[in-house]
């Protein structure tokens, strides 16, 4: 778990008045998971969108896989970008396509003679290990948000990351659909040994897929540990947190 | 790649005088730069044939029984309306060659035009604009497909290569409707109306209107591109997408239009 896959060192990012991130440092290390909380607006998508290469830091330096990311361009970038999956908040499945040809997109697109047979057996593979194979020929307007959302992670598995970034990955779900979310964050986990960075409110899914816990208040990681270490903190926002998802 | 130049949500106060000219000058900036880009982006490989071809199918298919029904419906009209003015002078034998005219230099293209600005434009900034606001085009990205190649450049090479085809199969129904229109009220034949038709218009008519068909669809396809690829996020921005590209796509085709009489008729004077 020693070596160092993501290393993000006095990251800043504005919006116009508006400064988001005010020097963020995070590492997370092979295998790990990382859960980042914090409130609504605080940065905490645009901090994955930064890892990715969706959006350009104002400052600081952002190294993914041994690569500072804010370097790439173009084919290097598609290439860096096959290494990190993905998960949206929204799914972000093609509702123009039927499941299969969204689980086969990413595969087709980026790894070129590979057969039919080898694209319909990967895919179903992919649908079963989310436990979604009946689904195969359905549009993604026929699923529900929690079906979606395992799509969208087994999508995101196709080209077989070593980093898993998810966006809010079990908002809008009910608790037992978020339990099984949860649940496949950790498979993933273990299946593929990927790191991963969880965006989250969820102090349940939190608990449950990290192995440390990163605070983002006021622009910035102020509280970084285990889960216990974090909302040990007396600080009243640490609290507030704490008390909203387990006491309310 | 290129996703942080998308327009991000401004604040909703009223800018002042100098501040909207900067802003109209930015926007004309944005749009100089997403041109430029499709040029770029549809002259460097890989190319995206399949796509290109799907969405021909989707423009050109999916809008031809609009396109058949308004174009043989105009050419009754037309011919019906320009009918009493000819009778006037005793010129109604003129009636297939005022047609021929005017349905191939300016009807058909026109007709054509504004239909799929209607249809496709509206289509394309609708689906687009849903797909920003669902984060689907960055999905894309992120799985290591350009998507300014694969959603824009396919669908403006789309409606460039399919709406001057649709233009010449408005004119061929405008035609087939003007003709019955004449065969019942002159008795003329189809050989005799035909010959009139073929004898009125020129090799420049028909140039003129396929360039100006592929001016026409270059800009209904690059407006609905532009409007979805840069629509606010909420499902406001999407319908805002939808109904800006069609009315910006068809005052562009007038003044396209009004440009192309200009030089056709400097080009006939000459």
């Amino acid at each position: 778990m020693d070596e160092l896959v993501i290393d993000i060192q006095g990251l800043k990012k504005s919006f116009g008045d508006l400064h988001v991130l005010r020097g963020v440092d995070l590492q997370v290390h092979r295998g790990e998971n990382v859960v980042v909380l914090g409130r609504s607006g605080t940065g905490k998508s645009v901090l994955i969108k930064i890892i990715v290469g969706l959006l350009k830091p104002d400052a600081g330096e952002v190294r993914v896989l041994g690569q500072d990311v804010t370097l790439l361009r173009g084919r290097e970038l598609d290439d860096f970008r096959q290494k990190v999956g993905f998960s949206f908040q929204s799914s972000a499945l093609y509702d123009s396509m039927s499941i299969r040809e969204n689980l086969e997109f990413p595969l087709v697109r980026n790894i070129r003679n590979l057969s039919r047979a080898d694209i319909n057996r990967a895919v179903e593979e992919a649908l079963d290990d989310v436990g979604l194979s009946q689904t195969i020929n359905q549009m993604p307007s026929e699923l529900s948000g929690g079906q979606r959302k395992r799509i969208g992670i087994a999508r995101t598995l196709m080209l077989k990351p070593e980093i898993m970034l998810y966006d809010e990955p079990t908002a809008g779900l009910d608790p037992i659909t978020s339990i099984e979310i949860n649940n496949l964050i950790n498979e993933v986990r273990q299946r593929t040994g990927a790191s991963s960075i969880i965006i989250t409110h969820d102090l349940t899914c939190a608990k449950t897929t990290g192995d440390r816990v990163a605070m983002l208040l006021d622009g910035t990681f102020e509280r970084v540990g285990t889960f216990d270490e974090v909302f040990a903190d007396p600080d009243e926002r640490v609290q507030q947190f704490y008390n909203y998802n387990f006491v309310n | 790649m290129q996703a942080d130049t998308k327009s991000t949500d401004s604040p909703p106060s009223r800018p002042s005088i100098p501040r909207r000219f900067e802003r109209f000058f930015i926007n004309l900036a944005d749009v100089a730069a997403f041109v430029g880009r499709f040029f770029r982006e549809a002259l460097l490989p890989p190319y995206e044939f399949k796509e290109i071809i799907r969405q021909c199918y989707e423009v050109g298919y999916r809008s031809l029984l609009l396109i058949s029904t308004t174009g043989f419906i105009t050419g009754i009209v037309f011919t019906n309306q320009s009918r009493p003015s000819l009778t006037e002078f005793g010129a109604t034998s003129w009636l297939p060659s005022l047609i021929a005219i005017a349905v191939v230099r300016a009807l058909g293209p026109l007709v054509t035009a504004l239909i799929a600005a209607g249809k496709v434009g509206s289509s394309i900034g609708a689906e687009l604009g849903s797909m920003n606001v669902t984060e689907q085009i960055d999905a894309m990205e992120v799985s290591g497909t350009d998507p300014f190649k694969f959603l824009v450049v396919t669908r403006v090479l789309a409606t460039s290569f399919t709406i001057p085809l649709l233009t010449m199969y408005t004119i061929f129904v405008a035609l087939i409707g003007a003709y019955i229109n004449v065969n019942q009220n002159e008795q003329t034949s189809f050989t005799s109306y035909i010959q009139e038709v073929f004898g009125a218009i020129t090799y420049l008519d028909i140039f003129m209107s396929l360039i100006k068909s592929i001016a026409f669809g270059f800009t209904i396809g690059m407006v609905g591109c532009y409007k979805g690829y840069h629509s606010s996020k909420g499902t406001e921005g999407v319908g805002k997408a939808a109904n800006s590209s069609v009315v910006t796509a068809m005052f562009l085709v007038f003044i396209e239009e009004l440009l192309s009489l200009q030089i056709a008729n400097a080009i006939r004077g000459s």
